[in-house]
């Protein structure tokens, strides 16, 4: 597309529907859901089950922005709460996974109920454990082949596992798990498992107590012989050799990044959105203006932060779209999802910070929300590949170097 | 719909300024900043691929092709050549927009052919002001009416001064009007004292600082007449002019970090093989994308004819900024290479140190 930044009409439908809902469903439990952590936000729930996920108005015959009008529905929803969205009734992660590397039986299987059942049901990926988080050809969790019942025999830990509880929990829902079939393997002995919620062996052991998006469920799972059939597992079981071409499992489960980046960005960018509007909103209750017009030496100190502020937030949108916007086409956007996830995640984390700073005492306060939104935001630089993993990313891309000449 | 593609007319220009720009301008960049000089033969060839007259009316021999978001890649590719060649290369537009904007049609009739004839005539914009607090909306020098023209007092600096027989265009605040215009005063007005000057960057462009004691120019010579100019969009324009030859800039100075730590070796291995160094060229190439991309909203926000104060503003700030974190984490990398003259990362981080105070080096 040649360069423009006007959003098309079904985007801007979209982006006004999310707000009404992040407004009206989602800021009025936002400080509830907070506190309250590991209740299950029902209302929030039960809404968006039975009205919220039937979509935004539009036309489907128009023009259509695709992936970037689901950023902007990620970026509305964050701006109304990052917590209640990642509760949210979706196959999230989970369905990404499922998107990316399943057969289209296996689609149709396990996306269905997500479509069809008569109760909320939820997705979650489950890649990190105690001993591996951004290192991810580091797992230990083993999937042994039973060829006496042919099923997969899953063994291990799982932590931070976002919705775990509802998509280990819930009938309908699933989790997909990370799983070496050969540890000798390496990264190419790593495949991903689909295991449907209640699976006996699969074990919901705890909920974290988190600084921030404490709305969301994130969860330790053990497997001890969790079995799960042949046609659960995503893609193909033959084990690569570790530096051949085909080293299309790993890599290919890694693919599923690159379109969950462009949305983990776009949530950072709601989340810091909330923050700036309100600090913006606040100094014009106390008469100050921003003026764009003056020289550098005459701004206020608060003029320059909410200036920067302005332009590092948008700087971070734009680098998002623009990841989306590739992805949408079928680009590959390896490099630019990673640029998008890098930047939002920090510049979020930043602009959170300094609104705390901006505003003193009401900063701090619970009374409001903009303590809450720098907890929030700041899992943004973490979760989804780390700052660091992210320009590790960016780095062997600009550099044009394997992963091997740079670690 | 939003999107982040050239066109295939505008990949074509870019591809034509780029080839251009390593051919011609790159081989020159050193010499012209040591010597304190511009290229003419580089001025020449630029004029005739027709980089500023393209945006100028067809009336006046233009190509009338005014589009702020081409404006900006031409713009990028020129100052990844080279910040002071693209400044030169881009003075006609200094005077060339203020004029095809606001001028009256006799001024246009004047000005515009000469812009656009068979040979590069610079164009001449004395806006700054040799002052920390200069404020470019509110200028100190003053037009006070004087019959039936106007005295002008007060002092300008970085004023690109390029040869050529233009006129040159003075940012006043006119007193009657209590708004600042622009008044095109004869390159050898009475009053008028010119003075070379030398600054940390922009080695290769020819400035001065003008002494105007008193310079009586006609009422005709401000630039609209009686109804003058709005001198807002118009620092819009040099605004985003600006942010575009930024971000070329950063990308020249991350290019040239990159390139370096690929081929450097220490410790055993290239120094890219390290995160400290592969961390920053990762930051360098991520700011520099942001940077550009709020550029290119903010042309597009031009194009649609909307107010792009905010926009512009903001984007300018940011690749201003983006090119000292680039210039200077390219000498940084090249460690003592780049600081010593015979690289070109000290030249760029001096070049980028000046995007704030001149305020305009062109106009999109």
């Amino acid at each position: 597309m040649p360069i423009d930044f006007e959003l098309t009409r079904n985007s801007v439908l979209a982006r006004d529907h999310y707000h009404k809902i992040a407004s009206e469903r989602m800021r009025p439990l936002s400080r509830e859901a907070d506190t309250q952590e590991h209740c299950l936000p029902d209302a929030w729930i039960d809404f968006w089950w039975n009205e919220g996920r039937t979509g935004a108005p539009g036309n489907p015959a128009e023009q259509s922005d695709g992936f970037v009008t689901v950023c902007i529905q990620a970026e509305e929803l964050c701006w109304g709460d990052a917590g209640l969205y990642l509760r949210m009734p979706t196959a999230a992660l989970g369905g990404s996974a499922v998107g990316a590397a399943g057969t289209p039986e296996q689609r149709e299987k396990f996306m269905a109920p997500f479509q069809d059942s008569p109760h909320p049901v939820w997705g979650a990926m489950a890649i990190t454990e105690p001993e591996a988080g951004s290192d991810a050809a580091a797992i230990q969790t083993t999937a042994d082949w039973d060829s006496q019942t042919e099923e997969w025999v899953l063994n291990g830990t799982k932590i931070f596992c976002t919705a775990g509880e509802g998509a280990s929990q819930v009938e309908g829902g699933f989790v997909v798990v990370w799983a070496t079939i050969d540890k000798q393997a390496g990264r190419g002995g790593i495949k991903s498992f689909v295991v449907p919620a209640k699976t006996p062996g699969m074990e919901l052991v705890g909920l974290e107590k988190k600084m921030g998006i404490r709305a969301s469920d994130t969860a330790t799972l053990r497997f001890e012989n969790c079995r799960v059939p042949q046609g659960n597992l995503l893609g193909s079981a033959e084990v690569k050799k570790k530096k051949s071409s085909g080293d299309k499992g790993f890599k290919g489960a890694m693919a599923t990044f690159d379109a969950s980046r462009p949305i983990v960005a776009a949530m950072a960018v709601g989340v810091g959105r909330a923050s700036l509007d309100f600090v913006k909103e606040e100094l014009e209750r106390q008469g100050v203006k921003i003026r764009y017009h003056a020289p550098a030496h005459a701004l206020s100190a608060i003029e320059r932060d909410v200036m920067e502020m302005e332009a590092e937030l948008q700087g971070a949108r734009l680098l998002t779209w623009r990841s989306a916007q590739m992805m949408g086409q079928g680009k590959p956007n390896n490099l630019e999802a990673s640029m998008a996830k890098a930047k939002a995640g920090l510049a979020v984390t930043r602009i959170t910070q300094r609104a705390v700073e901006i505003l003193g005492p009401l900063g701090q306060s619970k009374k409001l929300l903009v303590e809450k939104w720098m907890r929030d935001a700041k899992i943004n630089d973490i979760f989804e590949g780390t700052q660091q993993i992210n320009q590790l990313i960016v780095a062997r891309r600009i550099l044009d170097y394997p992963s091997s000449m740079l670690r | 719909m939003i999107g982040f593609d050239p066109t295939d007319e505008q990949a074509l220009i870019v591809k034509t300024v780029r080839g251009f720009v390593e051919n011609e301008v790159r081989p020159q960049s050193r010499d012209c900043d040591e010597a304190g000089a511009l290229s003419k033969s580089v001025l020449s060839h630029a004029h005739e691929l027709g980089l500023v007259a393209n945006s100028l009316p067809e009336a006046y021999g233009g190509g009338g092709e005014r589009n702020a978001v081409t404006s900006c890649l031409v713009i990028e590719e020129l100052a990844w050549g080279d910040l002071a060649l693209a400044v030169g290369i881009l003075s006609p537009s200094l005077l060339g927009i203020p004029v095809a904007d606001f001028g009256t049609e006799a001024q246009q009739r004047e000005l515009l052919p000469s812009l656009c004839g068979n040979s590069f005539e610079p164009g001449c914009l004395a806006l700054v002001e040799p002052r920390f607090d200069f404020d470019a909306a509110n200028p100190k020098t003053t037009a006070r009416k004087d019959g039936d023209g106007y005295l002008l007092v007060g002092e300008k600096c970085l004023v690109p001064w390029l040869d050529g027989s233009g006129p040159t265009l003075v940012v006043a605040y006119d007193e009657a009007a209590d708004s600042p215009q622009l008044f095109l005063v004869p390159r050898a007005a009475d009053g008028l004292t010119v003075t070379p000057e030398t600054n940390l960057g922009l080695g290769g462009l020819p400035t001065v600082g003008l002494a105007l004691d008193r310079v009586r120019v006609a009422a005709s010579a401000k630039l609209g007449g009686e109804a003058g100019a709005d001198l807002s969009p118009l620092l819009n324009r040099g605004r985003v002019a600006g942010a575009a030859a930024a971000v070329g800039l950063a990308r020249a100075a991350f290019e040239l970090a990159r390139d370096y730590a690929k081929q450097r070796e220490a410790f055993g291995a290239p120094i890219a093989t390290k995160q400290a160094i592969a961390f920053k060229l990762a930051d360098m190439a991520i700011e520099i994308d942001a940077a550009r991309l709020l550029t290119w909203e903010a042309a597009f926000a031009l194009d649609q004819g909307r107010n792009t104060t905010r926009e512009a503003r903001l984007a300018f700030d940011k690749a201003r900024q983006t090119a000292v974190q680039a210039s200077d984490g390219a000498v940084q990398v090249l460690g003592g290479h780049g600081y010593i003259r015979d690289y070109l990362p000290e030249m760029h981080l001096r070049n980028a140190a000046g995007f704030q105070s001149y305020e305009a080096l062109g106009f999109v």
